[in-house]
């Protein structure tokens, strides 16, 4: 026997037994995080209105993947037993790439969860619009901002799945009462803390852009968050285009970012830090005091270290970023949208089941979740900070805006915004350049 | 899993190994009746049905539709002429990438040959010479999947607390600061490509390895008795005797280093200067939907090959008269 | 490999005086360290993600793989057992593996077998435009891939039409008899290279053994039955190497082909998983080592095969 040969059959001897020893047992699931799922949403009876199927399959497909994707699956399995609709689903990291080979393939998916509305609006010809039944349960179920980001053209093609809010500022209530802070509420009271807190020694930011191949996006919710709270005619214009991303307004929401992001006295660890910081794990300071404020959106609930207490009297929590003009009241939010490209009667029953109060009161029940959806009850999400943001998420009196990098233009919104926010909190160029820069980039 | 699982697949393989059998036969009886009747032209043509047709379904259809498509817009519903092509060599993104690319096309096949000569020189007739192949030759069965998932790993830089990455922490025990490799531009494309030369070194190795050993020890015993240095043995008469198994690695390094998008794509998705040719394909096309600019960068990657298969040509051609 | 000489070093060569021999050893020890040096290098990243795929996921968040030296006792088997057997997300790979083992058998020995018949064609039966198509199938190696993802997916949910004429109708597969559709696609991919290698090699074949062969009476499909494969066994066994390789380690065209998780082959999540750098990622180390260590296997048993095939096929010219 060659040594070569022994080597590998060593090799090969070695990964068996280790298979061979991890076969012992399937890992048993421990989650702690899911609530109890409410009666209506076992009783077969509130399914009967979406009709009676013989194991038809719908295949769905989303960009929603681990943990949450079981989590969602785990709230459909009751329609599915009641219904006999078999739902398909998968979830992919290539969304976009995986969407576009399937459908000008030919093999589209019966419903797909689309993470940007842009780029449904791209697959307009190959969708079916929503049908009378799926838009009298959308109008019922969302306001009429988020409505509009289902719309194409006037015509709905699609109600919200998840929502999410964007617009959050993390902090620690311990370190606050300790040192009785109290949170702001307007953009003056936040720099005037943040000034308190520098002077008391601590550094009041905690920031991070680095998240892979997308560095830079955390940056673009920042100029999100300060144009939104300019005024929303400005950003609305600003995401479509209307005016140029290098218009005065906008430059000058970049400096208002700089004014903290910028700020070598405000950023822990300093400024040069942040574009190589991991998104993921930069609020994890505030646990030990290092930093006050991190402002990250609603998902990052689930983020903090194990054990770590999110509530509003815990270890760490949100308030919403906080507003420059007095009496707004604005959310940044994100979410997928429910748009179908089959017609058949059991795609049909999904999309009305998933527009559906029943779906989304059970699905705010089996994990970390927050809806828009004006028929739940917001205390059926399962954290605190799931609560808060449902709660702000169904109030009709807050006025949503989707995260504008999603709806500009990929070649924008997915490239060089990003590119451009890292080169400017690098120190590499400075507001106006940054912003002459994606101007360039903008598709004609 | 589940037993219903298992035999769902395997009976799909069992019916499709049964199927392609009898396709198989189905064939050879096509080919034996030709045979009798002694048509040479319908024995070819049997022969070579099954892979014509599965070619020009799979491969020339798709090639010339992606050539058609690159002088249309965005989604194909307008012709533009040539106004890709000039974004192409214009845009000062799309120049980065061919710039990036012509590193790369350059770069990496000339330091994996090269590297995998002294290599294979180094071992030759060394004690343990298998194991020391195999060791190299390891990356060569490893996915470039699987490749980019080791090397983030080595690369890998938190802004704080330990660092994890190998590479960082040996920076540390030199006394120097971790950098954030993969965002340093340009460095992080020579960082890249060191991926890829891993794998391809193996390949390199082992072919021109074997390709030394057929080189007669009479030459260059000679060589040595006249005197010469083992510099000079190496450069006069190692090299020139397997120059063509050189040839064979580099072309072979230069197609895969052509089309590569893999590695890019995991490790920094063509952000911070690094993207290429490959990779700007299918970013343009399945990610920004521009499948005009998408077929604009196929077209280029596939006229950087055409050198080489005139090369190809050529050398076929004169194989063909010196057999006469 | 069977052809290799072991010389013993150093011995001292006739003619050699003290000095000469003297430095020859000094420069093999010089080259034995190099030698060390880029094994090592080479070497080291893929032990990296060994030991650390059996490291606990907390222990690889906050510290590198070297650490675990220092304490071996937190040797653990947990994450091999969640990402093959788990039911959620993320895991249950075990089925993913067996995809991928029912897709790479077939994926292999079609492109194989068809290749050689092509092969055979194009090297010893004459006909008019031979070379050309040659040329041809060879160029083909160079489309990329990605281009052909649209068509071809379009030409097994759609059919082929020419105006109201069906000539192939839509093959509406679903669930795992949609990785019918990856067999059939790796088969067209592999085909060129396939055909390229198997035909440099064919051609290479001594001509007047062909031709006794035909004297005897045999037609072609009896030579090559009989007299060529036999003689071109190796070659096969390369180029089936080189497709196994190819066919194990192909991300783009089992996800394309076999949507659907359940269907998916191994190689496909794990990109996804790689893809982003975001929840999960502690896994990693441990999926891709179950991803790489067949290939690995069977390359390093195949390896003089693999290089004696590349040898005697494309190493000319």
């Amino acid at each position: 026997m060659s040594k070569t040969r022994r080597i590998s059959y060593l090799t090969a001897a070695v990964s068996a037994i280790a298979l061979a020893a991890a076969a012992c047992g399937a890992p048993e699931d421990e989650d702690n995080s899911r609530g109890e799922v409410p009666e209506e949403a076992k009783d077969c009876a509130n399914y009967e209105q979406f009709g009676s199927f013989d194991g038809e399959t719908v295949t769905i497909l989303g960009s929603i993947r681990d943990q949450e994707a079981d989590e969602m699956m785990a709230a459909w399995k009751f329609f599915e037993d009641c219904t006999g609709v078999d739902i398909a689903y998968e979830g992919t990291g290539e969304f976009e790439a995986d969407m576009k080979v399937r459908v000008d393939g030919g093999n589209a998916p019966d419903i797909a969860l689309f993470p940007q509305p842009g780029l449904m609006s791209s697959f307009k010809d190959d969708l079916v619009p929503a049908s009378e039944d799926v838009t009298a349960l959308a109008t019922e179920g969302w306001s009429e901002d988020w409505l509009n980001y289902g719309t194409i053209d006037g015509t709905l093609y699609a109600a919200p799945n998840s929502s999410n809010a964007k617009s959050f500022i993390w902090y620690s209530p311990t370190f606050f009462s300790e040192n009785n802070y109290e949170v702001p509420t307007t953009w003056d009271d936040l720099i005037a803390l943040s000034d308190t807190i520098a002077e008391s020694g601590t550094t009041p930011w905690c920031a991070g852009f680095e998240s892979g191949g997308a560095t830079g996006w955390p940056g673009t919710d920042w100029i999100e968050d300060i144009v939104l709270r300019e005024s929303t005619d400005t950003y609305d214009q600003w995401v479509a285009h209307e005016i140029p991303f290098n218009s005065p307004e906008i430059v000058s929401a970049f400096d208002k970012a700089g004014s903290v992001l910028l700020n070598e006295d405000y950023v822990f660890n300093g400024t040069d830090t942040i574009s190589a910081t991991a998104f993921q794990e930069a609020g994890w300071p505030i646990l030990d005091g290092d930093c006050a404020f991190y402002r990250m959106a609603s998902f990052y609930g689930a983020m903090w270290p194990e054990g770590t207490n999110v509530a509003e009297d815990g270890d760490v929590f949100a308030f919403q970023f906080p507003e420059t003009n007095e009496g707004d009241n604005t959310m940044l939010v994100g979410g997928e949208f429910v748009a179908a490209f089959s017609d058949t009667d059991a795609t049909e029953a999904t999309r009305q089941y998933l527009a559906s109060e029943v779906y989304h009161n059970a699905r705010l029940q089996t994990g970390p979740w927050s809806t828009a959806h004006q028929g739940v009850d917001p205390n059926n999400a399962t954290t605190p900070i799931n609560v808060l943001a449902t709660e702000i998420l169904t109030n009709p009196d807050v006025t949503v805006r989707f995260d504008g990098s999603d709806l500009m233009p990929g070649e924008v919104g997915a490239s060089s915004f990003w590119t451009g926010i890292v080169q400017w909190v690098d120190g590499d160029k400075d507001s106006q350049q940054v912003a002459d820069d994606i101007e360039a980039s903008w598709p004609q | 899993m589940e037993i219903s699982a298992l035999i769902d697949r395997f009976g799909l393989l069992a019916i499709g190994l049964v199927a392609f059998a009898v396709i198989l036969m189905a064939l050879y009886g096509l080919a034996e009746l030709a045979s009798r009747r002694d048509r040479s032209r319908a024995v070819a043509f049997v022969f070579l049905a099954p892979a014509v047709l599965f070619l020009a379904v799979g491969l020339v259809y798709p090639a010339v539709r992606t050539v058609v498509m690159s002088f249309f817009n965005k989604d194909g519903s307008e012709f533009v002429g040539f106004d890709n092509y000039a974004w192409a060599v214009s845009d000062p993104d799309a120049l980065q990438i061919l710039l990036n690319t012509a590193l790369w096309i350059v770069i990496v096949p000339m330091v994996s040959t090269a590297l995998g000569l002294v290599y294979a020189v180094l071992i030759d007739g060394r004690r343990g010479e298998r194991v020391y192949k195999a060791l190299v030759f390891l990356p060569m069965g490893i996915s470039f999947v699987g490749a980019s998932i080791i090397w983030k790993f080595m690369y890998q830089y938190k802004g704080s607390g330990e660092q994890i990455g190998l590479l960082n922490q040996v920076m540390i025990w030199f006394g120097a600061e971790p950098v954030n490799w993969l965002n340093e531009h340009p460095g992080n494309n020579f960082l890249l490509m060191v991926v890829l030369v891993w794998i391809e070194v193996g390949f390199s190795t082992v072919v021109l390895s074997a390709a030394l050993k057929g080189v007669p020890t009479e030459i260059v015993e000679a060589a040595r008795i006249d005197g010469a240095k083992p510099s000079e043995i190496f450069w006069h008469v190692t090299v020139p005797s397997i120059r063509s198994a050189i040839v064979v690695v580099a072309v072979t390094v230069f197609i895969a280093t052509l089309k590569l998008f893999d590695i890019v794509r995991a490790m920094t998705q063509g952000h911070h200067g690094t993207d290429v040719l490959a990779h700007n394909m299918v970013e343009q096309a399945f990610r920004l939907y521009n499948d005009g600019r998408g077929a604009t960068m196929a077209v280029v990657l596939f006229l950087l090959v055409v050198p080489v298969v005139i090369y190809q040509v050529r050398n076929m051609r004169r194989q063909e008269q010196e057999a006469r | 490999m069977s052809t290799d000489v072991q010389t013993p070093e150093p011995v001292a060569r006739i003619g050699e005086t003290r000095g000469q021999r003297l430095r020859r050893v000094l420069s093999s020890r010089a080259a034995s360290v190099v030698a060390l040096v880029i094994a090592a290098l080479w070497t080291i990243p893929t032990f990296g993600l060994f030991v650390s795929s059996f490291r606990p996921e907390d222990d690889i968040r906050t510290s590198g793989w070297w650490n675990f030296f220092a304490d071996p006792g937190s040797f653990t088997l947990e994450t091999y057992n969640y990402v093959l057997y788990s039911d959620s997300q993320g895991g249950g790979l075990i089925v993913n593996l067996v995809n991928t083992v029912v897709i790479t058998i077939i994926g292999v020995v079609v492109p194989v077998a068809f290749a050689a018949m092509a092969a055979y064609a194009l090297s010893w039966i004459e006909f008019r435009g031979r070379n050309l198509l040659y040329v041809g199938i060879f160029a083909l190696q160079v489309v990329p891939l990605q281009m052909a993802l649209i068509p071809l997916l379009a030409f097994f949910s759609k059919g082929l039409h020419i105006g109201d004429f069906t000539i192939m109708p839509a093959w509406q597969l679903d669930g795992v008899n949609t990785i019918v559709q990856v067999w059939v696609a790796h088969s067209i991919f592999g085909l060129p290279l396939a055909i390229f290698l198997l035909h440099n090699f064919m051609r290479e074949l001594p001509g007047d053994v062909m031709e006794a062969a035909r004297i005897d009476g045999a037609s072609h499909s009896q030579i090559f039955r009989k007299v060529v494969l036999p003689l071109v066994t190796p070659a096969l066994a390369s180029i089936g190497i080189f497709q196994f390789l190819w066919v194990w380690n192909d991300f783009l065209v089992g996800r394309t082909f076999a949507p659907g998780e359940a269907t998916r082959p191994l190689t496909a999540v794990l990109g996804d998983m790689a893809g982003t750098w975001g929840f999960g990622w502690t896994r990693l180390p441990a999926a891709g080592f179950i991803a790489i260590i067949v290939p690995l296997v069977v390359f390093l048993l195949l390896q003089r095969y693999f290089v004696r095939g590349l040898l005697a096929g494309s190493v000319k010219g």
